[in-house]
């Protein structure tokens, strides 16, 4: 027994130590340029392909790609190494942590100013507006490279759809039209979840503002300042979660959980509809043993007769300020992006994962290969995005400690989904709690 | 002869336990230190601007009703993880130490979730209970439990229990089996010949005399309760449903990590602290007077 366990652990160190150390090396006379992300598996995957091919396509630069965790790893990682003097040059962001990057002046280097300092051209206008103005400072100048982005979706069963005597080619599009079909699929006991909903703060609160055109919080939801306050106590988000409250306890709408949890629900038939990211389309690819659909984002069609686009998730690649790093380096690193965002890479991006392109040119890259008359449904996400031009509710969220935000406003509704409390008096508490959130932020830049 | 220092040489003694002191040093009080700087600084979580603020930090911590809410939390959750874990150890291991078939198998078995690292098998725990796709959770169903952890905050905290405890369980048996086996045989048979029933025996003379065990186990569960349910509750519930399983180990973990409020999250850091020292030294001097070191 005891030869057997050390003749495992010995194994085991020297799996993990190739694994470790199967990193390439870069070749002799190039610049490297550290580039943390958080993507692994089929992301990672393909991800390391662009690296690949950037790296091959010129012989000065060496994009070093490291995984460092999940996000909020990557950029705990990112900013201790900051501190220490040894920042990666290239540094991918979740959106919600965007306020904070932001804020760090001295820290970051604006993508804008890399451009201009490095000389590398860039055509910002082909970035898509709801992408690009979620990145960019209150001057429109882009303070980071936009680069996996998704927004949200609705995706249907259409066996299910079938089964409850719905027309699957004709997905509700309103919120009365989800209720209905919601307990036409209950009452015909053809899925146990009629609908459910992944990151629910994102997609009934934030998603959900944007395409209603009201706001998440003042001051343009916070992209005009620090000073912001939350107004998740309007009338429409207070009746909508009383719609899902109802919905709850007559058992058409179940709360699957935070964040992703819920994502399973869907490729694995239980969910007949569920509202996710639009980047699930590479896990239901894989995983959906049935005809599915996509479709846009419900609305109420009495508050907005037509939404309004709306917004983005995912993250961004920021640039970090690293002490004597040469401007050199950071004209590899403009290179590099300046390699991402052509419409092949961009599209071939879009297409493999599922994430929207965040430029015009991958859009119409995709569109030319016959992505979209391949994949009916692909270009929802994209169509969606941009379908309005984007107002000062629609261009994202600009608001410190915004993660815990979300946590305050996961704890209130899952409280009012268990029936401790109103809807009305949950959106109370969420802007009571995230004022006081927001205003310990601003006290830091002070 | 001189029967006293074997070492004449004053340095060795240093020299040698100097090792463990420099790793104490580097790993707890060199850390310790800097966490009880920085929860009196409020600071921007890339350090660009951060003031002094003295007990600001703490003071706000202790009018917060959730902060409050997860101390409590947290000592209900140390009690009934410990308690759960250690009982249910303790008849294993008084079984496993019976002369029966198989006993070698059934200890490899009751040692093997300790090999299983805590994040993995709480998603292990939360794919059987998961209320939709699970086969515990669907069964629970079928006999018409409204089973869903996800909204229900007494169902979140009964499946964080239950995963922390079986997960300590391993753990507790090794120690209560050793424990059981170096207690003399004889002074059993002694009991046995007196016509003292196995119940009799077992509380009369077996449990007093596990006591030193008993007793370190206490100190290590509580511990463990406190701080290393922390991947049960970040792969299963991530605090919630509302606050329903927010610990203060999870607490400061989504201040400082999430929320990169280094300051209040520090402050959080040297409270936990503060609360294991005193619930450890408490346990030296009342609970180990009991202690009965054979």
């Amino acid at each position: 027994m005891k030869r057997l366990v050390s003749v495992v652990s010995v194994v085991l160190l020297v799996v993990v130590g190739l694994v470790g150390f199967s990193q390439q090396e870069p070749p002799a006379g190039r610049i490297v340029i550290e580039f943390w992300n958080a993507f692994r598996g089929a992301l990672g995957d393909t991800l390391q392909t662009l690296v690949n091919e950037f790296n091959s396509s010129q012989d000065k630069y060496w994009v070093s790609y490291v995984y460092k965790g999940s996000y909020a790893d990557t950029m705990n990682a990112a900013i201790a190494a900051f501190q220490a003097g040894e920042a990666p040059h290239i540094v991918q962001v979740f959106e919600v942590g965007t306020a904070t990057m932001m804020a760090a002046e001295g820290a970051i280097y604006p993508v804008d100013q890399l451009f201009k300092d490095t000389g590398v051209p860039l055509n910002a206008d082909d970035f898509i507006p709801a992408v690009k103005g979620y990145y960019s400072f209150p001057d429109g100048r882009m303070a980071a490279m936009p680069f996996n982005s998704s927004t949200a979706v609705l995706w249907y069963n259409k066996e299910m759809f079938r089964a409850a005597g719905l027309d699957p080619d004709n997905p509700p599009r309103t919120w009365a039209e989800v209720r209905a079909a919601a307990a036409k699929i209950k009452e015909a006991g053809v899925a146990e979840i009629p609908l459910s909903c992944a990151w629910f703060t994102w997609t009934q609160f934030e998603q959900f503002g944007a395409i209603h055109n009201i706001p998440f919080a003042t001051r343009a939801n916070g992209f005009e300042g620090l000073d912001a306050v939350l107004t998740l106590d309007h009338p429409l988000y207070v009746r909508h979660i009383q719609n899902l409250v109802e919905m709850s306890q007559e058992g058409l709408f179940v709360y699957g959980g935070r964040d992703s949890a819920p994502d399973a629900l869907f490729p694995a038939g239980q969910a007949a509809m569920l509202i996710a990211s639009s980047a699930l389309l590479g896990r239901v690819k894989r995983e959906a043993q049935f005809e599915w659909g996509i479709t846009y984002l419900p609305y109420y069609d009495d508050f907005v007769p037509a939404p309004f686009n709306s917004i983005i998730g995912g993250a961004a690649l920021w640039v970090l300020r690293r002490p004597n790093a040469s401007l050199e380096e950071y004209k590899g690193v403009a290179e590099f992006f300046r390699f991402l965002s052509t419409p092949e890479k961009a599209g071939w991006w879009h297409i493999e994962t599922g994430y929207v392109p965040v430029t015009y040119g991958g859009y119409e890259y995709a569109k030319a290969q016959g992505y979209y008359d391949a994949n009916p449904g692909a270009d929802i996400a994209i169509l969606q995005l941009a379908r309005t031009p984007t107002t000062e509710n629609t261009r994202g969220l600009r608001l410190g400690y915004l993660p815990a935000i979300r946590v305050v406003i996961y704890e209130e509704i899952e409280k009012a989904l268990q029936g401790e409390q109103t809807a009305e008096q949950a959106l109370k508490n969420v802007v009571a709690r995230g004022n006081e959130l927001l205003r310990e932020f601003e006290e830091l830049y002070k | 002869m001189k029967a006293a220092p074997v070492f004449r040489n004053r340095l060795l003694p240093y020299l040698l336990i100097l090792p463990q002191l420099a790793l104490t040093g580097v790993f707890f009080f060199w850390p310790a230190a800097m966490a009880l700087y920085q929860s009196m600084l409020k600071a921007d979580p890339f350090g660009l601007r951060s003031r002094f603020v003295g007990l600001a930090n703490f003071i706000r911590l202790f009018h917060d009703p959730y902060y409050l809410g997860s101390v409590r939390l947290s000592f209900v959750f140390a009690v009934l993880i410990s308690v759960t874990a250690m009982a249910i150890a303790l008849l294993l291991a008084v079984a496993a130490n019976k002369h029966v078939r198989g006993a070698k198998v059934f200890r490899t078995i009751f040692v093997w979730p300790y090999a299983v690292a805590p994040a993995v098998s709480a998603i292990l725990w939360a794919f059987l209970f998961q209320p939709e796709i699970g086969v515990v959770g669907r069964a629970l169903k079928g006999v018409g439990v409204t089973w869903n952890p996800y909204l229900n905050s007494l169902q979140a905290q009964f499946l964080v229990i239950l995963i922390a405890a079986w997960k300590q369980l391993s753990y507790n048996f090794i120690f209560f089996l050793a424990g059981l086996q170096s207690i003399p045989q004889s002074l059993v048979e002694a009991a046995a010949v007196d016509g003292a029933s196995p119940r009799h025996t077992f509380w009369r003379i077996v449990f007093p005399l596990l006591s030193p065990t008993t007793f370190f186990l206490t100190i290590m569960n509580v511990n463990y309760s406190f701080f290393e349910t922390f991947g049960v509750i970040d792969a299963l519930t991530q605090g919630g449903p509302g606050k329903a399983t927010e610990t203060l180990v999870y607490r400061a973990y989504v201040d400082g990590r999430v929320n990169l409020n280094i300051g209040l999250s520090a402050a959080q850091s040297v409270v936990l602290l503060a609360i294991v020292v005193l619930i450890t030294a408490f346990q030296f001097k009342y609970v180990e007077r009991r202690v009965h070191y054979a």
